[in-house]
């Protein structure tokens, strides 16, 4: 078996509430920062063969709306 | 005419819309739980509000996944007339019956209120009764409502005419101040190309007696009687 982990976000230029909220948070606490996305993770544990892809593309997230990286744990 | 009502886990308001098909439109109506594989013999089947599988992922992404979705894609591709209310809509766009997706509202809160609608077309199942530009006051309850679709897509809708209803005032103007959740083009119901799937986030069975503030949701169920009739 081999762990995984799903790091999903909002699509890049979909609006984000929450990654707005946490972007000026930021900024009146001093920091420079932008383009802050607030998303999820699933992680899991699958056989070592398994095209994790494959599951994550149809039962994970929506394309539409969602993007994501997958991680070897 | 035979209705059906989609019960999922932690679906909500599937006992009102039963109420108002079997008590007050006096229709034959069933239950079907989530497990259920066919859906032959009912007329309509209504997808209701809720949070199924307590929004587990995203709203209706888990619903999507169950033997009872599959059977309404089924029932759905036959040509039968499906209805989703507000989870019920999410579950739609989440199997792909409906364009677009629900994100949260843009003010990341739960809004409960008597929204007005502007009704876009009067020639579909669920709209016959109503007149075109009519003003509909049925309520939201939602959390994830804010209707998205990319604009390539929002066109080729508009183009088509699957745009049913959209949130505006009183007076039937599509105003920004009218969206409540920052949906797209104020869209708040929507069709299928095919003309035979309907999703919107307002609850027309919250709305179908004086008693409870509005009656106008009956347009709605009457129009989808009179469809079937």
């Amino acid at each position: 078996m081999k762990k995984v982990r799903v790091l999903i976000l909002p699509k890049e230029g979909l609006l984000d509430p929450q990654g707005r909220a946490v972007e000026e948070m930021l900024k009146d606490n001093g920091f420079k920062v932008e383009n802050v996305r607030v998303g999820k993770v699933v992680e899991m544990e699958v056989e070592d063969n398994q095209d994790v892809s494959s599951i994550v593309d149809k039962y994970i997230i929506n394309p539409l709306i969602e993007e994501y990286e997958i991680e070897e744990v | 005419m035979k209705f059906a009502v989609c019960v999922f886990p932690g679906s909500n308001c599937d006992y009102d819309t039963y109420y108002i098909l079997r008590d007050v439109l006096e229709k034959e109506v069933e239950f079907v739980d989530y497990s259920t594989k066919n859906l032959n013999g009912f007329d309509c089947v209504i997808l209701p509000g809720g949070f199924s599988y307590g929004d587990y992922l995203r709203p209706g992404a888990l619903a999507s996944k169950s033997p009872l979705a599959e059977a309404v894609v089924e029932f759905a591709n036959k040509g039968g007339l499906v209805l989703g209310i507000c989870n019920g809509f999410q579950i739609l766009t989440e199997l792909g019956l409906l364009p677009g997706a629900l994100l949260p509202n843009m003010n990341m809160r739960f809004i409960c209120k008597d929204v007005y609608l502007k009704v876009e077309r009067n020639d579909t199942p669920i709209t016959l009764k109503a007149q075109k530009g009519e003003v509909l006051k049925i309520p939201i309850a939602h959390h994830d409502g804010r209707y998205y679709v990319e604009d390539s897509e929002l066109k080729l809708m508009e183009e088509r005419g699957q745009i049913i209803f959209r949130y505006s005032d009183e007076e039937g103007k599509i105003t920004q101040e009218a969206n409540p959740n920052g949906s797209v083009s104020n869209i708040a119901g929507v069709m299928n190309k095919e003309g035979n799937v309907f999703g919107l986030m307002p609850h027309p069975e919250r709305a179908s007696e004086d008693i409870l503030g509005s009656h106008d949701g009956l347009i709605l169920w009457n129009s989808i009687v009179s469809y079937l009739s």
